[in-house]
C-alpha cells in the first residue's frame, strides 16, 4: 500500500512543490474538491441515514431489491456511472427535461453536476457501513427503550442514533475520501472546466498530459488532503460515543 | 390493577395457548423449558411480539392493539440492556423524560429510583463501568422509574454470576412487594420460590399446571412439572445453621439473602434424602432425621419416589429410592420410616411473603 505513494515521492521535485501546487488552476482545483466533496457527504448523509436504517430494519420484501440497487455504484465502473446520470440528467434524459422545463437550469456540466455524481458513487460507502452496524447492534436497545414509553420518533433520536455516532463516523470518512477522489463519472457527466468541474483528480489527469511534474505535485497534494481527513477524523469516528 | 391474559400464537410447528390472571402486587412464575413459549408469552404482554389471537386487559384497559411504548409495562431481561451512550442516572431518566417529565424533573426521579435500589453512587457511571450486578440493580431502577402498570421479569438473574444473583434476588422481592403486578419467567424454580407467590408451570406452549408457588413445586402434580421442580420444599423461619421448623431445626446451608428470623424455605432434592426402616440398624445422622410414615410409591423414571406422611417436616417428603433398595426395605404404604437428609444438601432460601 505504502509503494506507489513512495514512487509519486522519489519522481518528485520537492523543491517545485510549493510553486506548483499553489498556482491558481491548482488552488482552484483544491478548493472545488474540498467544497464538492464536503457537499455530497452532506448529502450521503441526510440519504443514507434513513435508507441504511430502512435497509437493516425493514422487513418488508423490496429491500433487497433496494439494497441491490443502492450498491450498484460499488461494482459499477464510475465512467458507467457518470453516463447513466447524463442520460438521465442530461438535455434528453427524462429527468434533465423536467429540471429545464422548471427551473430553465441544465444539470450536466455544472459543480451541481460534480455534486452529483460524487454523491452517487460515495453513498453507498456509509449505508454499507451503517447498515452493517445497525444489523450488529441488532435491535434490543430499541425495544428496551419502547417498553419505557418512547415513541418511536423519540428511540430514533436518542437511543438509534447516539448507537449509530461510531458507524456514521468512519462512513463519513469514507464517503467523503470517496468523494474527494472521484473521477470517471465527473469527467463523463460534469466535464473538466477549470474552477466549475475540474476538481483535483481531473486537475491531476489534465495536467499528467501537459506538465507531469505539476500532475505529480498534485497527486501529492491529493494525498496529503486525503491523509489529513483521515487524521483529523478517524480519533472522533473510533471514540464517537465515549467522548 | 389487576392483569388478565389470554394468548394465542402460532410459529410454524408451535403453538401457545395460555390465559391467567395476576392480581395488584402479586408475582406470577411462568415456569418452563427452554422452548416451552415462555418468552413469548411475555414478548406478547410487552406488544413486541404479534400474537395471533389476544386479549390482555390491565384494569379494565385493553392492552392488545398498543405498540409498546404505550402499555405502561417496565420489562427486565437477563442482559441489563442498559444504553451504553448515557450515564446510569440518564439510563433511568429516560422513561420519565419519554413520558414528558422535564430534565430536571427526570433526574429527581432517577436519583430516587437509584436510591432506593442502593446504586446512588453509580449515578455517574458509564455502563461499561458498571459490574454485572450493578448494571441489573440500575436496570431495575431504570424500570420501576417508568411506574409501569405492569412488570414483566425474563430470567433477571440468568445472566449474573452466583455472587450477585442473591443480593439482586432480595433487592427484587423488596421492591416487588409494593410493586404492580408482575410476570416472571424463568426455568429456575428457585426464581419463582423466591418472588412469586403463583406459579404456571408451560410446557409445549401451554400451561400444565398452576397454583400456589410452594404447593405445585413440593407437590407436582403432573410428571412434567416433578421433573422439573419436583423439589422438597419445608417451610419455616431462619434460624442460625438452618431452618426452625414446626418439627425443630432443619440443618442447612443458607443462601446470601437469607436474614434470621424471616419466612424462609428449606429446599433439597428427593434424591438426597435417605430412608431407613424405623427398627433397623441404620439410624442415620442423629441430625435431620425425622419420622415418618410411607404414604405413597409412585415409579419415577429409573427410580421409585417415596412419598412420606407423619408430624414436623416428615410431611409430604419425597424420597427417591432405587427399586433394589424399595425392595430390600420392603417399603410399602404404612410402613413406619426414618427419613434423613444431610445437612450439606439442603439450601435454606428466603422467600416472597406474599
Amino acid at each position: 500500500m505504502v509503494l506507489p505513494v513512495v514512487g509519486l515521492l522519489v519522481r518528485s521535485d520537492l523543491t517545485r512543490f510549493p510553486s506548483l501546487i499553489t498556482s491558481t488552476s491548482s488552488l482552484n482545483a483544491l478548493k472545488l474538491s474540498l467544497l464538492t466533496a464536503g457537499l455530497s457527504t452532506v448529502a450521503c448523509v441526510l440519504l443514507g441515514v434513513p435508507l441504511a436504517v430502512v435497509l437493516a430494519r425493514s422487513g418488508a420484501r423490496g429491500v433487497r431489491v433496494l439494497r441491490a440497487v443502492v450498491l450498484l455504484p460499488l461494482v459499477l465502473p464510475p465512467v458507467v456511472g457518470g453516463l447513466a446520470l447524463l442520460y438521465l440528467l442530461g438535455r434528453k434524459g427524462f429527468l434533465g427535461i423536467l429540471v429545464t422545463t422548471l427551473t430553465g437550469e441544465q444539470v450536466p456540466f455544472t459543480t451541481a453536476a460534480v455534486v452529483i455524481a460524487q454523491t452517487f458513487v460515495a453513498m453507498p460507502f456509509l449505508v454499507v457501513s451503517l447498515e452493517g452496524a445497525l444489523r450488529g447492534a441488532g435491535d434490543r436497545y430499541e425495544r428496551v427503550a419502547s417498553t419505557l414509553g418512547a415513541k418511536p420518533w423519540t428511540v430514533f433520536r436518542r437511543v438509534t442514533l447516539p448507537l449509530l455516532l461510531p458507524a456514521l463516523g468512519s462512513g463519513i470518512v469514507l464517503s467523503f475520501a470517496r468523494a474527494l477522489g472521484e473521477f470517471g463519472a465527473t469527467i463523463t457527466f460534469a466535464g473538466s472546466l477549470e474552477g466549475v468541474t475540474r476538481t483535483l483528480p481531473l486537475e491531476v489527469y489534465t495536467q499528467a498530459e501537459v506538465d507531469v511534474d505539476s500532475a505529480v505535485a498534485l497527486a501529492l497534494l491529493l494525498i496529503l488532503v486525503a491523509v489529513a481527513v483521515i487524521a483529523l477524523a478517524r480519533p472522533r469516528a473510533l471514540e464517537g460515543v465515549r467522548s | 390493577m389487576t392483569l388478565s391474559a389470554e394468548i394465542a400464537l402460532r410459529r410454524g410447528e408451535f403453538t401457545l395457548d395460555v390465559g391467567f390472571e395476576v392480581p395488584d402486587g402479586g408475582v406470577l412464575a411462568l415456569l418452563g423449558p427452554n422452548g416451552s413459549g415462555k418468552s413469548s408469552v411475555l414478548g406478547c404482554l410487552a406488544g413486541l411480539l404479534r400474537p395471533d389471537r389476544a386479549r390482555i386487559t390491565l384494569g379494565g384497559r385493553g392492552l392488545a392493539g398498543l405498540p409498546p411504548h404505550a402499555r405502561g409495562i417496565g420489562l427486565l431481561s437477563q442482559d441489563a440492556l442498559l444504553f451504553p451512550h448515557l450515564s446510569a442516572l440518564d439510563n433511568v431518566a429516560f422513561a420519565p423524560r419519554s413520558t414528558g417529565a422535564g430534565r430536571a424533573e427526570a433526574k429527581r426521579r432517577a436519583r430516587e429510583w437509584l436510591t432506593e435500589v442502593d446504586a446512588l453512587e453509580l449515578a455517574d457511571r458509564r455502563p461499561a463501568q458498571l459490574s454485572g450486578g450493578q448494571a441489573q440493580r440500575v436496570a431495575i431502577a431504570r424500570a420501576l422509574a417508568a411506574e409501569p402498570g405492569l412488570l414483566l421479569l425474563d430470567e433477571p438473574f440468568a445472566a449474573l454470576d452466583v455472587d450477585a444473583a442473591p443480593a439482586i434476588r432480595g433487592l427484587l422481592r423488596r421492591v416487588l412487594r409494593s410493586g404492580p403486578p408482575t410476570v416472571l419467567v424463568t426455568h429456575d424454580p428457585l426464581d419463582a420460590l423466591a418472588l412469586a407467590d403463583h406459579v404456571a408451570v408451560l410446557d409445549g406452549g401451554r400451561i400444565v399446571e398452576r397454583g400456589v408457588t410452594r404447593k405445585v413445586l413440593s407437590a407436582p402434580r403432573t410428571a412434567f412439572t416433578a421433573r422439573i421442580a419436583g423439589l422438597n420444599l419445608v417451610p419455616g423461619v431462619a434460624a442460625e445453621g438452618g431452618l426452625r421448623t414446626s418439627g425443630g431445626l432443619l440443618a442447612g446451608i443458607p443462601a446470601e439473602d437469607v436474614v434470621e428470623g424471616e419466612a424462609a424455605v428449606a429446599v433439597f432434592a428427593p434424591s438426597a434424602v435417605a430412608v431407613y426402616l424405623r427398627d433397623g440398624e441404620h439410624r442415620g445422622s442423629p441430625r435431620n432425621t425425622v419420622e415418618g410414615i410411607v404414604d405413597a410409591l409412585e415409579p419415577h423414571g429409573p427410580v421409585i419416589r417415596v412419598r412420606a406422611r407423619g408430624d414436623g417436616w416428615a410431611a409430604g417428603l419425597a424420597a427417591d429410592l432405587t427399586p433394589a433398595a424399595v425392595a430390600e426395605l420392603a417399603l410399602e404404604p404404612g410402613t413406619p420410616v426414618n427419613l434423613s437428609v444431610k445437612a450439606a444438601s439442603v439450601a435454606v432460601h428466603a422467600v416472597s411473603d406474599h
